[in-house]
């Protein structure tokens, strides 16, 4: 058994080189399709988080009738803060208010306020799970009594969250397009490369070759060769993209601000097992299949 | 009573390699391959089988090694129905049969050691049997000094004695060869047929199909001769029949 299993996996290896320009190809199908993959994972991987950096930043602001005791503000803050859309909220005192505010805009003339001019201002700052879910948050909020005003970033959230959808459909899009363009590709590759050794595989077949001891061989020849077309890909756009990151602090300098770029641990982090997932799991399958349909003799 | 009549009956069911009882076969166009063929061969015999082109020959060795399945009509080959035999387990069925083509069918890439090893690893035999064996049928067949050859340095008769290597590695009980010299000159023809001869004489069955008059003359053999997917002879020390 164990000197099939190494047969087997010797066989797989001496193919390889056998047959020097159907793996050459194929690893270069597969490679060119998993660089594509990669490079827009990569993309809508850091877009994402452009994306939800600016989200988490949109808060919507609620002020309180004048008179509203404290009390009734800690009720009300219970009742925001069991509502799904609510990631965080903050109490902010009339005074805090005002030091704030005297921060921001007095700088040093501050000194001339005895009283506190704010003293209605104290207000609930809210984070959302997710900005799309801002609309009915605030009509909730406008129906609590005791609310004088909700303050909103309508705008922001609105472009925000159809922007995150958009970006999402156009990745989910361009992935499946890939892969079907991958399979298809590497299907055709296999197939030319197998039709050589159909001969062969008959052969092996009438001396008592089960269609495990002929696939296996085909298989692992496969995933080997699927292996590889991941690795190239992946080390590319691991040395491509520290170039590209320190090339676009460069020269869009001012963008630095609102584009933070992910370090490429993070990326790696699921590109790794997904494109060596997929690589070696198209040799697999793409092996696995086309000798089958020759095996039946 | 029974109980005799059972012994006598399973003491048949060894002698008896091959059992065909009312076989056909028909293929999707024109008339059957095989009309309603029934044949039994003995465990030891040699027998050739002869006729015209397109007499069904080749069909019928392709049944007995299940490449084909019969229309109709009960086959049994190593007191295996290959009616009842899965898919599945073909693969096992075959390792007990050495099969020869006319082509010889090698492994091209191989050279002429693992060409021979591969029915070896195909069984799974251990390394160091497979050490002794393969040179030991190798050497059999003349071949001991080409083991590193590829087939394309051999020439057809090598090629040849490389199949028959092949097929007698693991010591099938059953030969089933079909014009294994249809490409071969004379001189190669005798050596391949004194192999046969050689392994049927310690005891394997062969089947044989052939077009060689002289060879079929000459050894004095059972022959079996068809015409139209029927046998219309069957000799124990049989000639080549004329039309
Ligand atoms: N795959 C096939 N499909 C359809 N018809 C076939 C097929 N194989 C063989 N036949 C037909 O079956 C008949 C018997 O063929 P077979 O190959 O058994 O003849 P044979 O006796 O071996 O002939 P030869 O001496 O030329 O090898 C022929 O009429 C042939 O045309
Ligand atoms: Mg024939």
């Amino acid at each position: 058994m164990i000197s099939t299993l190494f047969y087997t996996t010797k066989q797989g290896i001496v193919n390889i080189f056998k047959n020097k320009w159907f793996s050459l190809a194929s690893v270069a199908t597969i490679s060119a399709c998993l660089f594509l993959f990669g490079v827009f994972y990569t993309i809508i991987l850091n877009f994402q988080n452009i994306v939800k950096t600016a989200e988490e930043g949109v808060s919507i602001t609620v002020f309180f009738d004048e008179g509203t005791t404290e009390e009734r503000m800690a009720e009300i803050k219970e009742l925001i803060a069991k509502r799904a859309e609510v990631r965080q909220i903050d109490f902010i005192s009339a005074d805090e208010a005002w030091e704030s505010f005297k921060d921001e805009y007095l700088g040093e003339y501050q000194d001339g306020f005895t009283e506190n001019p704010l003293a209605d201002s104290a207000n609930f700052e809210i984070y959302l799970n997710d900005v799309s879910m801002q609309g009915a948050l605030v009509t909730y909020l406008e129906s609590v009594p005791n609310i004088r005003q909700v303050n909103r970033s309508e705008v922001t959230a609105n472009t925000l969250s159809g922007f995150n959808l958009l970006i999402s459909y156009i990745s989910a899009g361009i992935i499946v397009i890939l892969l079907a363009v991958s399979v298809f590709l590497i299907s055709n590759t296999v197939t030319i490369g197998i039709s050589v050794r159909k001969e062969e595989i008959g052969i092996m077949k009438y001396i008592g070759a089960t269609d495990f001891f002929v696939r296996a061989p085909f298989v692992i020849e496969g995933m080997i060769i699927g292996a590889l077309g991941a690795a190239i890909p992946l080390t590319a756009i691991y040395i491509l993209y520290a170039k590209v990151v320190e090339f676009l602090g460069e020269r869009f300098s001012v963008l630095t601000g609102i584009m933070t770029f992910l370090p490429i641990e993070v990326v790696f982090e699921n590109l790794l097992p997904i494109s060596i997932g997929i690589g070696v799991g198209i040799g697999f399958f793409g092996s696995f299949t086309t000798v089958r349909r020759h095996l039946k003799v | 009573m029974a109980l005799e009549r059972r012994r006598k009956k399973q003491k048949q069911k060894a002698e008896d390699v091959v059992i065909l009882d009312h076989v056909s076969k028909a293929y999707s166009t024109g008339a059957p391959a095989l009309d309603n063929v029934s044949l039994r061969v003995k465990k030891g015999e040699f027998v050739f089988i002869v006729g015209d082109s397109g007499s069904g020959k080749s069909t019928l060795i392709k049944l007995l090694l299940k490449e084909l399945n019969p229309t109709s009509g009960t086959i049994i080959v190593n007191g295996q129905d290959l009616g009842r035999l899965r898919r599945r387990k073909i693969p096992k069925f075959r390792r007990g049969l050495g099969i020869v083509f006319q082509d010889f069918r090698l492994l091209k890439d191989r050279n002429v050691y693992e060409n021979v090893a591969f029915a070896q690893r195909v069984i799974q035999a251990p390394i160091r049997d497979m050490r002794k064996a393969v040179p030991a049928v190798l050497s059999l067949v003349g071949l001991a000094g080409k083991y590193k050859a590829k087939p394309r340095e051999l020439s057809g008769g090598e090629q040849q004695r490389v199949a028959l290597a092949r097929a007698l590695v693991n010591h099938p009980s059953l030969i089933l060869a079909d014009e294994p010299t249809g490409n071969l000159d004379p001189k190669n023809t005798k050596e391949i047929m004194k192999l046969l001869e050689d392994i049927n004489d310690r005891g394997a069955t062969i089947i044989m199909v052939t077009h060689n008059r002289e060879v079929v003359n000459e050894m004095k053999k059972r022959v079996i001769t068809m015409k139209k997917g029927v046998i219309v002879s069957d000799e124990k020390e049989g000639e080549y029949l004329d039309d």
